[in-house]
């Protein structure tokens, strides 16, 4: 299975990890990652901006790429799966924003938000199966007690990420127990982090980050997981105690299928 | 040819103000048939229906189109004032330019156009009518209530009392429904089981009454004073005439891992049970499902035990038939599954519990005898939050619209318990609004508030948070102050929404009543008949037409009772003219009219076909009137045109249409 692949500017940089390993894990899992050609940032944020098109039409240029290579679009990060799962609804759903980007773009053919996209953990999800990729386990982190933190971009709004739960999330609990180690439900793990307010004020994210650790650790995580490299990065700052190390999900990916020194594609 | 008179409504201004009617008596005058046209304020009104009958007299009408409301409201009305005058009541046709029309368009000019339209379909319709006569058909004196809940409890009695038979058809092991879950009642707070107890003994020991627990409504068919209903009883696998109630298979059975329904699963009860020990009928049934005797044949304590040699683990599910005149649906509620509003935490801790739930752990027959206590710990608690509107005024998918009503008084009772018994216990409640429309609510609230100190916070809560020592953080924000607010509490109680058994789509497609987007059975109208369904002989009792209070079912199964009872006093009612009928020289015998017939009306029989150039025998198609509805389904599906449905027919539908479109 090829699938078009839109890491985002993150990845490139101060997330490689989450790209590196990703690309690992799918040698392995059978699946291909094709990057695509000159893809540009999706924005990071979702312009909540009605009657704002500029900074949707590089989420449809790669959207409209993958519709043409007749693929799934793939991502990984959360910013870059939220926006552009939000612009895909947008050109699907909403005339105004559709006709405008198309009548600015001239495609070929119009867009109209044909391209299925796909988390990273969707795939593993909904089309290998957690019970495959268990199978496919050759180092299973048995014993690790391990938080999946969600972050908000990943799950909300619900109805349009169609990603999970927004309340009561077990994508990554699912994802962790196929890796074979035990998940820590804890209730922080769908609040957001800060995430931009960092900017702004650093005391934000360092008090929801503090929350977030102190809840995590009380419950027993030895460590947290993330598909987020913002929530990564502000995980990061945190001077909480209680802090535990946070990895990308796919670094354990990568280490549970024995491919974390491998190659990628 | 007709002599067709027409006869304009104002209805007041509700017509009067959108559609200009003295134009429309003008325009319709020249319809062909129309010799008279006239326009009144009130047609409804003895005045108005008067100027109809002596225009009948006096023109000698024989057919009367009447441009007012819907029919829903008055076709009968004026029907009965045509043939008080001496005309046949089928050549009576209403054109609704109110709710069609005057009340959902704004433009006079468009409206008026619109009812000029209307009123020429009708006048159109009434040019090919035949007068119609209704036939009679036998009532049935005796009345099926499904559902035996305090609703139909209270039906039940009612109708019995007025000395017909009531058979109840209820699901569980035991009639008394959610009421016999509850602790207390508001506003005055007496005992729920003291209260219907009582009513549940009376309902069991009437003479009148016949009472099927563990039992379903299988199949109906037949209509209004002539019901057939196939009533499922389900394997008790205990003998109901022999078993004594003494209790002992409940304590011998090795089986009590079995989560305890009436509970709400906070306990677990023994596979042999009765589902509370007040229970009507008292005798146990086997859950087979978790029954070690059904599970691996090895086991049989409980026949053992059985000094009165009750259980029978041979006995089956048996249908049984009966007839009946009226059928009462009580189905009651549940509450809504909270899995989708896990923000509150109610599936990752045991502390966060709902309503009904506290209402067993209050209650002293319940999991924790009465006490006041967590789930978790069985620990008093010292702080706890009630949140309201847990999936009821809901916008979001998540939930429900409506307001489930019930929920802010029995949050004032809780709060109001457990500070009376436990002074020490904190209590808040988040709320919305506090709605307490009801004779004593306020007072009621207000002195939960004043007398007894609940903190009222309007605002919502947005999360609650287990914490690792066991207790929950509750985050929501205070309107008033516009503040968040940060809260520690020890358990948490969600007032989740209610709605409708699950049961009721299957219930209603059976009976053929229809319900609304929230499964709540619609009413024929939802002001001047709120106890009877669209569908004839079908009665409305409790929460299964919309959400209400103990005092309201009560009043409202009274009020069902009532129609029920005036329906089955009557000996013979009259049938619906307005069925289907076969051309025997079109029809070819194919069965399609058959297959889509929801009442099982069409028959075939071979019969001698005379026409011109034709004699044979054909198998050709039947319709039974007395169990034809009118549906039109037959007409419409039958592909040589040999259906047709006396006062609908295809011609003249086809004449209305033609009229609109001219």
């Amino acid at each position: 299975m090829k699938y078009s692949y839109y890491p985002g500017c993150t990845l490139k940089n101060k997330a490689q990890d989450l790209d590196l390993y990703a690309r690992r894990a799918a040698v392995a899992l059978g699946f291909e990652l094709v990057e695509i050609p000159e893809w540009q940032c999706c924005g990071g944020v979702y312009p909540l901006g009605t009657d704002e098109i500029a900074s949707k039409l590089s989420s449809v240029r790669a959207l409209n790429y993958a519709k043409e290579q007749g693929q799934d679009l793939i991502t990984l990060c959360s910013a870059c799966h939220h926006v552009l799962k939000r612009v895909n609804d947008d050109m699907k759903n909403v005339a105004d924003i559709s006709d405008r980007a198309n009548n600015y773009m001239q495609l070929d053919a119009p867009y109209k938000g044909e391209t299925t996209v796909v988390h990273f953990l969707e795939v593993l999800r909904d089309r290998i199966g957690f019970d495959e990729l268990k199978k496919k386990v050759v180092n299973p982190l048995t014993g690790k007690k391990i938080g999946a933190y969600y972050g908000c971009l990943a799950l909300r709004p619900g109805k349009v990420l169609e990603f999970d739960d927004p309340e009561n999330p077990q994508i990554m609990e699912d994802f962790i127990r196929a890796l074979g180690a035990e998940p820590v439900i804890y209730p922080y793990r769908n609040e957001c982090c800060g995430a931009y307010t960092a900017l702004e004020d650093k005391n934000i994210p360092a008090k929801r980050t503090k929350m977030i650790f102190d809840s995590a650790d009380g419950f027993g995580a030895d460590m947290l997981i993330t598909a987020c490299p913002l929530c990564m990065y502000n995980l990061n700052k945190s001077e909480a105690d209680s802090k535990v190390p946070v990895y990308y999900f796919t670094e354990l990916l990568a280490e549970a299928l024995g491919v974390k020194e491998g190659v990628e594609q | 040819m007709q002599r067709i008179g027409v006869f304009v409504c104002h209805c007041g201004t509700n017509i009067a103000a959108t559609v200009d009617v003295k134009k429309v008596v003008e325009l319709v005058r020249f319809e062909p048939g129309v010799v008279h046209a006239e326009d009144y304020p009130y047609m409804c009104s003895e005045v108005g229906q008067q100027k109809i009958a002596e225009a009948i007299k006096e023109k000698q009408l024989t057919g009367v189109v009447v441009c007012s409301c819907s029919p829903r409201m008055h076709e009968a009305t004026f029907r009965n004032c045509a043939e008080k005058a001496g005309l046949n009541p089928y050549m009576v046709e209403v054109a609704n330019i109110r709710e069609h029309c005057s009340w959902i368009h704004k433009d006079m000019e468009e409206a008026t156009k619109k009812a000029v339209i209307l009123a020429r379909a009708a006048i159109a319709k009434v040019n090919l009518n035949t007068p119609l006569q209704a036939g009679e058909s036998p009532v049935v004196k005796r009345a099926l209530v499904i559902g035996g809940g305090i609703a139909g409890i209270q039906t039940a009695i009612d109708i019995a009392e007025a000395g017909y038979k009531v058979d109840i058809v209820e699901k569980t092991p035991s009639i008394g429904g959610r009421m016999s879950q509850l602790d207390k009642t508001f506003p005055t707070l007496d005992c729920s089981s003291c209260i219907l107890t009582p009513k549940m003994v009376e309902v069991s020991t009437h003479p009148n009454i016949t009472i099927h627990t563990y039992s379903e409504v299988d199949k109906v068919s037949g209509f209004v004073g002539n019901f057939t209903v196939d009533i499922k009883k389900k394997a008790r696998s205990v003998d109901l005439d022999k078993c004594t109630g003494c209790g002992v298979c409940q304590q011998k059975c090795p089986m009590k891992k079995v989560p305890n329904e009436f509970n709400r699963e906070l306990n677990t009860r023994s596979a042999i049970y009765t589902p509370f020990a007040q229970a009507v009928p008292n005798v146990p049934v086997i859950d087979r499902e978790h029954c070690l005797m059904f599970k691996t044949g090895k086991c049989g304590v409980c026949s053992k035990v059985c000094q009165a040699g009750a259980v029978d683990y041979e006995q089956q599910d048996e249908i049984i038939t009966e007839k009946y005149g009226a059928i009462v649906v009580a189905t009651g509620f549940d509450i809504i599954k909270l899995d989708k509003y896990d923000e509150y935490a109610y599936s990752q801790s045991p502390d966060v519990i709902t309503s009904l739930e506290l209402e067993r752990i209050m209650n002293a027959a319940g999991p924790t005898n009465g006490h006041l206590e967590r789930m978790s710990d069985h620990k008093p608690p010292k702080n706890m939050v009630f949140i309201q509107c847990v999936g009821s005024r809901c916008a979001d998918h998540r939930g429900k619209s409506y307001c489930s009503k019930i929920c802010c008084m029995y949050t004032a009772k809780h709060a109001m318990l457990i500070r009376d018994k436990y002074p020490d216990v904190n209590v808040t409640v988040f709320y919305i609004d506090v709605r307490t429309p009801g004779k004593n609510f306020d007072e009621f609230y207000r002195r939960a508030v004043e007398q007894y100190h609940v903190n009222y916070i309007k605002g919502q809560v947005g999360k609650v948070a287990p914490q690792p020592d066991g207790s929950l953080l509750v985050q929501g924000v205070d309107l008033i102050d516009n503040k968040q607010i940060v809260m520690n509490a020890d358990m948490v109680v969600l007032a989740a929404a209610i709605e409708p058994n699950p049961d009721i789509r299957k219930i209603a497609t059976m009976l053929t009543a229809s319900i609304d987007t929230n499964n709540f059975l619609t009413e024929a109208h939802a002001k001047l008949r709120p106890v009877e369904s669209p569908t004839a002989g079908i009665f409305l009792s409790g929460v299964t037409q919309g959400p209400k209070d103990i005092p309201e079912t009560v009043s409202q199964a009274g009020a069902a009772a009532v129609k029920v009872i005036g329906l089955l006093a009557k000996d013979k009612l009259k049938t619906n003219p307005c069925t289907a009928k076969c051309d025997v020289m079109m029809c070819n015998g194919c069965s399609t009219c058959a297959n889509v017939c929801p009442y099982g009306a069409i028959t075939y029989e071979d019969q001698e076909v005379r026409g011109p150039g034709v004699r044979e025998v054909r198998r050709v198609a039947q319709v039974n009137v007395a169990l034809c509805q009118g549906c039109g389904a037959c007409t419409g599906a039958c592909p040589s045109g040999a259906m047709d449905l006396q006062g609908f027919s295809n011609r003249q539908l086809i004449s209305e249409v033609d009229a609109i479109c001219r």
